[in-house]
């Protein structure tokens, strides 16, 4: 077992990266290197990425979940992420927020998918309180019955990642480029993207968001901010970016 | 909390199902995991049954409950190599990767190919449709080092128990 890493009040520690605009190929490389060479918990923030891109989940198919031909024809980037869940469009109205954690830093919470879901819940329930009618609605992050952060993760025997993207806005134009998902929550009941999604700017500024994220952090972890996490040269990561061709690829097999 | 525990000692008790036998989930069953004499298992939640030259592999049925439902696996391919206690491919289940780790070392002679399309079955099926991989293990004395069915029902219910 890791020896459990304590802070001043006797709580584990954790590093702090804020970045901003970073792409999101870099931001998701980095996250997979340090879920699997550092022995260190992290939240890395990211205040928007530079340009629109979509995220597929591990399983992701193309044809399944993007209309490849505006795609292309756009010259928008897809890529396939470490982590399991589903499709986003992120750009510089996206909030990352992860969480890389030693699973014994977290001890009361068991390493599997819904315990790690629940208890980031608790975390972003403080954010949230007195501000907008919160909740985590299957694996959502909902005001009401609209989506504004969507989660991942990825779990190893000793560690694991829980990464939201959150919507503090959005271009309405872009969610054109994603289907509808075969598998989507309950709660969705065949809504479009639009009538789907809400932004968070109704609700708090994107620096208070921030601010309070990592005051709600403060309460499991003993927080430090770190400029720059270490780097691993001999880690190849498994997020990458698909090429044209393999798009034109999926085009072509959905048609036949 | 209680009632699982209840219920995972009365299996224990009953050494509830067998290695020739299906397991066969009643609505009581749901309440806590099967755990079958005969294979061996890795604190990591996987299993391993020893036949001849040849171990199959897979996760248990604590395993796949805690994860939920699988809908997609990687796994290696055959002529590869996997080493005790590291990954060797993994399962996504609501919107998680979950690394799956190997309990013994040695050379993959087989695949599970029925995986790709019917990733369920390691949850209708953890200990016989649903298994992994099939190794030729290169050092059988790792087995040695694994729990057998008694130890590991025990372990997950501590695990249960203190969280």
């Amino acid at each position: 077992m890791a020896t459990r890493e304590v802070g001043r009040v006797g709580l584990p520690l954790m590093n702090i990266v804020r970045m901003k605009g970073v792409p999101i190929l870099q931001q998701l490389e980095m996250e997979e290197c340090l879920l699997r060479t550092s022995s260190d918990n992290w939240c890395i923030i990211n205040d928007g990425t530079d340009s629109p891109t979509i995220v597929m989940g591990i399983s992701g198919k193309p044809a399944e979940l993007v209309e490849i031909s505006p795609v292309l024809e756009d010259k928008i980037p897809v890529i396939r992420r470490f982590t399991g869940g589903g499709t986003v469009i992120v750009d510089h109205g996206t909030i990352f927020v992860s969480f890389i954690c030693n699973k014994d830093a977290v001890a009361d919470v068991q390493p599997y998918p819904r315990p790690i879901m629940s208890w980031s819940s608790l975390l972003y329930r403080k954010v949230f309180q007195g501000i907008a009618d919160f909740r985590l609605r299957e694996n959502d992050y909902v005001f009401g019955h609209r989506k504004f952060g969507g989660n991942a993760q990825s779990i190893t025997k000793s560690r694991w990642i829980h990464h939201t993207s959150f919507l503090w806005d959005y271009e309405t134009r872009n969610m054109s480029y994603l289907k509808l998902p075969k598998r989507a929550p309950e709660y969705r009941l065949a809504r479009d993207h639009l009538d789907f999604i809400c932004p968070m700017k109704d609700h708090l500024s994107r620096s208070d968001f921030i601010n309070k994220t990592i005051d709600a952090a403060s309460s499991h972890f003993s927080v430090s901010s770190t400029i720059k996490p270490p780097s691993n040269l001999k880690f190849t990561p498994n997020s990458r970016l698909l090429t044209e061709q393999e798009l034109e690829a999926a085009a072509m097999k959905s048609f036949q | 909390m209680a009632l699982r525990m209840w219920a995972s000692s009365t299996a224990n008790a009953l050494r509830l199902s067998s290695v020739s036998t299906r397991p066969h989930f009643s609505p009581l069953s749901r309440c806590f995991s099967s755990v079958l004499d005969g294979l061996k298992y890795a604190n990591s939640h996987e299993w391993v049954k020893h036949e001849g030259s040849v171990a199959t592999i897979g996760i248990t049925d604590h395993a796949q409950d805690h994860l939920g439902e699988v809908v997609f696996v990687d796994l290696p391919d055959v002529g590869g190599s996997v080493t005790k206690a590291t990954g060797f491919g993994a399962v996504e289940s609501v919107k998680a990767t979950s690394d799956i780790n190997s309990p013994v070392s040695g050379e993959i002679v087989e695949v599970n190919s029925k995986l790709s399309e019917t990733p369920g079955l390691i949850n209708t099926s953890p200990y016989e449709d649903g298994w992994m991989i099939k190794v030729k293990p290169s050092n059988p004395s790792e087995l040695e080092s694994l729990m057998g069915s008694k130890e590991y029902t025990k372990f997950c219910e501590e695990e249960d128990a203190s969280h």
